[in-house]
């Protein structure tokens, strides 16, 4: 032992003389460590923000379409409230006036354009030679039990109702509530409108306890992003204990669990600055920013911590020897993982998806941050704080773990062969496994089925109507053309083609109109329930309707200014999606196939957005991943001063991901858009254990002038417990992650989880048996 | 000076003795706006109607009005459209009422027929336009309930509240202008849940028969959707002399073709 030291006094004379100043210097070095830490916390600001337009940059595609669509019709986010009485039956005097009560209510949510209910549905009908249009239900209190009798059967024949505002049977009705918020901040909107929606339903149930309540639609989406972004945030609390105890439990030192958290308390404080000065909002991706931090950050200190430890307990060093013997030890893997990973975060701008951008920027500033404590801050608190007490029993322990690694390293040296061939066949299979996985970005199941949205959503789907959908913008090609037979007639196809398609639950489209105008104003003979004759009848029909409808429940929404497009909104059931983006090309296909040009249409709508999202992140991200790949190699190499290593050192690096998709697909099959950034981050992180486990080999190679095989050994004794302990320590964080109900998150931890694990597998097993494999290669071909 | 403060003194008494509420001076104010219009029998005009939508796209119509004042019941007018070419010919006739809902009937050349237009709602857009149809329709006085707001200079600002249970607003803020006639300068209009909606600015007055005052431009901007139209007037003429007789059914068909 006391060689290995001597070889190595004349290295790491940087890090040497790095510890030996912060030691000098420990007061000012801790006082400028709080003042940085303060002076950057002091500028952080927290908000959150849970539009889901957070998840679409501004150049996004299917965005500037939906919103292109948005702006020529009317935008809207809605509110469903979805009403189940107790008694079954919608169609009840006490049930309509309830529900005629809360329709009015409703129009007094904040920013709300529109309340469409079964109650204050526009009915069409015929009235000697005049068309009428009025309320299904108006003042339902002065209906009698035949009027309420005609109320249910006009409303269960109705096609703009039937699974959009009430199922089948008339046991479950809805309100949609329109509402238009004015963008200027989604912070303040969105809450406002959850809270005021919120107190309507609580006052509409205390007064009708007949009724369930389910609630639905986008701005609840919004609202459950938003709840889970703070709760996404709050999960640090239970992560700070948790790493607290593990600290404790593996350093078995108070000061050393003390200033672990001091370590990673300025660095959260840092990043938070950090969020405030770039004026960044927290969504449910980037809110989870802390717990990464945490994670990370304590794994350097740990590697520091554990080092000076030993040297204190087993080899006798005093204090200040001990800290100067650990930084040098230490600084360099340090800074290359920190450096990796920072590196690993930072891909994240190479997709498509804002929050991530953030998720990955805060993370690679805190990284930096955490690097720099820990190589400052931590050396220089440790000097001022006391000496450890050592402990003779500690001791023995120590020793015997240590030879647990080294028993376990020479099980692999017995047979490399063997171990490579195995690993590689497990490899194999999972890579291809990796493959079957698919893509699916059901915003609904984001939210696993604790959280009630996503309760209120699946009762809406088996009940009543779909929550997704997808929209047609279909042109006529002239200004009023929409009242064109031979436009409406095409429309009218569509609309029929639509609801053949075993997807659809509902079709809206503006034939519906012009068929019902049309049969009102022939004595409602269901012989006119079709596309008027002439293009002036349509378009004087259309006149009158339009004039016959009251505040709010107009046509704008359907049809533009110029009256030269209509919209066709298709809801559909739940769907993957792929399914949904199949959905969507085979509807414009048949637009392309079987009308004229101008009536082409490519589907929007937010559904889709997220559907294409998931592949949209994947094809920005790999370029995103080559880079980081390109550059950890790079940088690894240099680190290792050794090009054939530093080329070997891919195969550990890459290969724990890909073993993670293939398991996953084993658990799983399916992968959202929060798992496409995991190549990067955990690229990062895994590097850690290849680099710890390369360079001892490598310096028992060339300062021990060890064989391979006794090097693997010294590099199994020395970095064994830190990568099993540094794992343990990330495997908690993640794990910790991994419980929440929201599946960008969960997921993510999920499959971080395994690829770490994955990593300590291959970095034991694959890694040694492939450097003995190339090392007797080399000596071969010397003899 | 004296005597200056002392009428000021006996002023203030005088004010306060006959201080009206809020509600009588809005209602009095609405009737000498009334009032100040009251007289012209008949007119013509021809109206250039603008929609403009968030983006700027805008899109035009051309109508024909013509107005019948009475005075026992609300005034009777006549719509005729002159374009798109689709409704080219369309006409709708409408008779105000001062209690209770108007009547209103559409003329649809299309199939040479008059229909009745359903008259509970009358709070939705006109032809697509940000005008409600209320809007437009003759302001009878009996229509709203109203409390006097404030002064500014020649301003006087009424809140009328709408009498009509399916109104699309819950008030509507009125400016009225004492100097020039009591025309109205500028309308806001608060949708149901009591929001700031729709702002109507008039504008480019002119004064006929040195009485009435009519403004060339109607601007209705909506705040919430960010979509305006505008209306421009010309060609009144107030010398049409029409009778009841042209606000029949025949009329309204004969309009139309």
């Amino acid at each position: 032992m006391k060689n290995i030291k001597k070889n190595h006094s004349d290295k790491n004379t940087f890090a040497k003389k790095w510890a030996t100043f912060v030691i000098k210097y420990k007061w000012p070095v801790v006082i400028l460590s709080i003042l940085l830490a303060m002076g950057l916390g002091s500028q952080g600001n927290m908000q959150f923000d849970g539009d889901y337009h957070v998840f679409f940059s501004e150049s996004n595609p299917e965005l500037e379409a939906f919103d292109a669509l948005q702006d020529t019709y009317t935008k809207d986010d809605n509110i469903v409230l979805v009403l189940a009485p107790k008694n079954g039956d919608v169609f009840t005097k006490e049930n309509l006036i309830a529900i005629e009560e809360l329709t009015a209510e409703a129009w007094n949510t904040p920013y709300s354009s529109r309340v469409d209910a079964v109650t204050n549905f526009q009915h069409t009908s015929a009235v000697g030679d005049d068309l009428y249009v009025d309320d299904l239900s108006y003042d339902s209190a002065s209906k009698t039990a035949s009027d309420i009798k005609e109320i249910r059967q006009k409303a269960l024949k109705e096609p703009l109702l039937v699974h959009r505002l009430i199922n089948e049977k008339g046991s479950v009705t809805a309100i949609n509530i329109t509402v238009r918020l004015p963008g200027k901040d989604s912070a303040l909107e969105i809450p406002e409108v959850t809270a005021a929606t919120r107190e309507m339903v609580t006052n509409f149930q205390e007064k009708h306890p007949n009724f369930d309540v389910y609630t639905t639609g986008l701005v609840p989406l919004n609202t459950a992003f938003f709840e889970y972004s703070e709760k996404g945030f709050a999960l640090v609390g239970i992560m700070v204990l948790v790493v607290l105890l593990l600290t404790l439990l593996l350093t078995r030192n108070f000061f050393a669990m003390l200033s672990t958290l001091l370590v990673f308390m300025f660095s959260f404080m840092a990043a938070f600055g950090f969020i405030g000065l770039m004026g960044i909002k927290l969504t449910p991706p980037s809110s989870v920013f802390p717990t990464m931090i945490l994670t990370l950050a304590v794994a350097d200190s740990i590697h520091i911590l554990i080092t000076y430890l030993q040297k204190v307990r087993k080899e006798g060093y005093d204090k200040q020897d001990a800290i100067i013997e650990s930084i040098r030890l230490n600084f360099m893997p340090v800074f290359i993982t920190s450096l990796t990973t920072v590196i690993g975060f930072l891909t994240m701008n190479f997709g498509d998806v804002p929050p991530f951008w953030d998720l990955g920027n805060i993370v690679a500033f805190g990284m930096t941050m955490a690097f720099l404590f820990s190589t400052t801050f931590l050396p220089a608190f440790m000097a001022i704080l006391p000496l450890w007490k050592r402990k003779k029993g500690t001791q023995e322990a120590a020793v015997q773990k240590i030879s647990i690694y080294a028993q376990f390293g020479n099980w692999v040296i017995k047979q490399p062969i063997r171990l490579t061939v195995i690993s590689l066949v497990i490899i194999a299979g999972l890579t291809y496994l990796s493959t079957l996985n698919q893509f699916n970005d059901e915003f609904v199941e984001y939210f696993d089925t604790s959280v009630k949205f996503r309760q209120d959503s699946d009762f809406i789907n088996e009940n009543l109507t779909g929550f997704y959908n997808v929209e047609f913008s279909v042109g006529s090609g002239e200004s009023g053309g929409i009242n064109d037979p031979a436009y409406l007639t095409k429309l009218n196809q569509f609309e029929d083609w639509l609801n053949e398609q075993p997807e659809v639950v509902h079709t809206n489209a503006f034939s519906e109109v012009a068929r019902r105008v049309n049969r009102s104003m022939h004595g409602d003979n269901d012989a006119f329930y079709r596309i008027p004759d002439t293009r002036e009848e349509a378009a004087q029909y259309l006149l009158l309707y339009e004039l016959s409808l009251p505040f709010g429940l107009d046509l704008n929404n359907q049809i533009n200014v110029d009256k030269s497009e209509t919209r066709v909104t298709a809801t559909l059931k739940n769907n993957s999606s792929p399914e949904m983006i199949a959905f969507s090309e085979r509807a414009e296909n048949w637009l392309k196939n079987n009308a004229p040009e101008a009536m082409h249409s490519i589907g929007v709508s937010p559904t889709l957005m997220f559907s294409k999202l998931g592949f949209r992140q994947a094809d920005s991200m790999f370029n995103g991943n080559i880079v980081a790949l390109i550059l950890i190699s790079l940088i690894l190499m240099i680190a290792l001063r050794n090009i054939k290593l530093g080329l070997l050192s891919i195969i550990p690096n890459v290969t724990p991901v890909i073993v993670g998709f293939g398991l996953w697909w084993l658990y799983k099959g399916t992968i959202n858009t929060g798992m496409v950034i995991v190549f990067g981050m955990t690229l990062g992180i895994i590097v850690d254990d290849t680099v710890h486990f390369m360079s001892k080999f490598l310096r028992a190679r060339r300062e021990l002038n060890y064989s391979a095989k006794e090097a693997v050994i010294y590099a199994f004794e020395t970095v064994g417990k830190a990568l099993v302990t540094t794992t343990i320590v990330l495997v908690a964080g993640f794990s910790i992650l991994s419980t929440s109900p929201f599946a960008l998150n969960s997921y993510m931890a999920r499959i971080t989880l395994i690829i770490i694990l994955a990593a300590l597998i291959i970095d034991f097993i694959l890694l040694p048996s492939l450097l003995i494999l190339l090392s007797k290669k080399e000596q071969n071909s010397i003899q | 000076m004296k005597t200056s403060i002392i009428t000021l003194l006996f002023l203030a008494t005088f004010t306060v003795g006959i201080a009206q509420t809020p509600q009588e001076r809005g209602i009095e104010i609405a009737k000498a706006a009334e009032t100040a219009d009251l007289g012209f029998g008949s007119s013509t005009v021809a109206i250039k109607m603008t929609l403009k939508n968030k983006n700027g796209q805008t899109s035009e119509r051309y109508l024909e009005n013509k107005t019948l004042e009475l005075t026992e019941d609300g005034d009777k007018s006549l719509i005729v459209f002159n374009s798109p070419k689709d409704v080219k010919g369309t006409a709708t006739l409408t008779f105000t009422h001062k209690q209770g809902s108007d009547d209103q009937w559409l003329y649809l050349p299309a199939i040479a027929r008059v229909k009745r237009i359903s008259s509970n709602n009358k709070s939705g857009p006109f032809v697509g336009s940000e005008f409600a149809y209320e809007d437009l329709s003759s302001q009878e006085v009996e229509k709203y309930n109203y409390t006097f707001i404030k002064e500014e200079g020649s301003n006087l600002i009424v809140e009328q509240d709408p009498v009509d249970p399916k109104s699309g607003y819950t008030r509507r803020l009125v400016t009225y202008n004492k100097d020039k006639g009591y025309r109205i300068e500028k309308i806001e209009f608060y949708d149901r849940k009591n929001a700031l909606l729709k702002t109507l600015t008039y504008s480019n007055y002119k004064l006929y028969k040195n009485k009435f005052w009519r403004a060339s431009t109607f601007n209705m901007v909506n705040h919430q959707s960010n979509k305006e139209t505008l209306l421009e007037f010309s060609d009144y003429n107030f010398e049409v002399d029409l009778a009841e007789e042209d606000f029949s059914q025949v009329a309204l068909k004969r309009a139309g073709s």
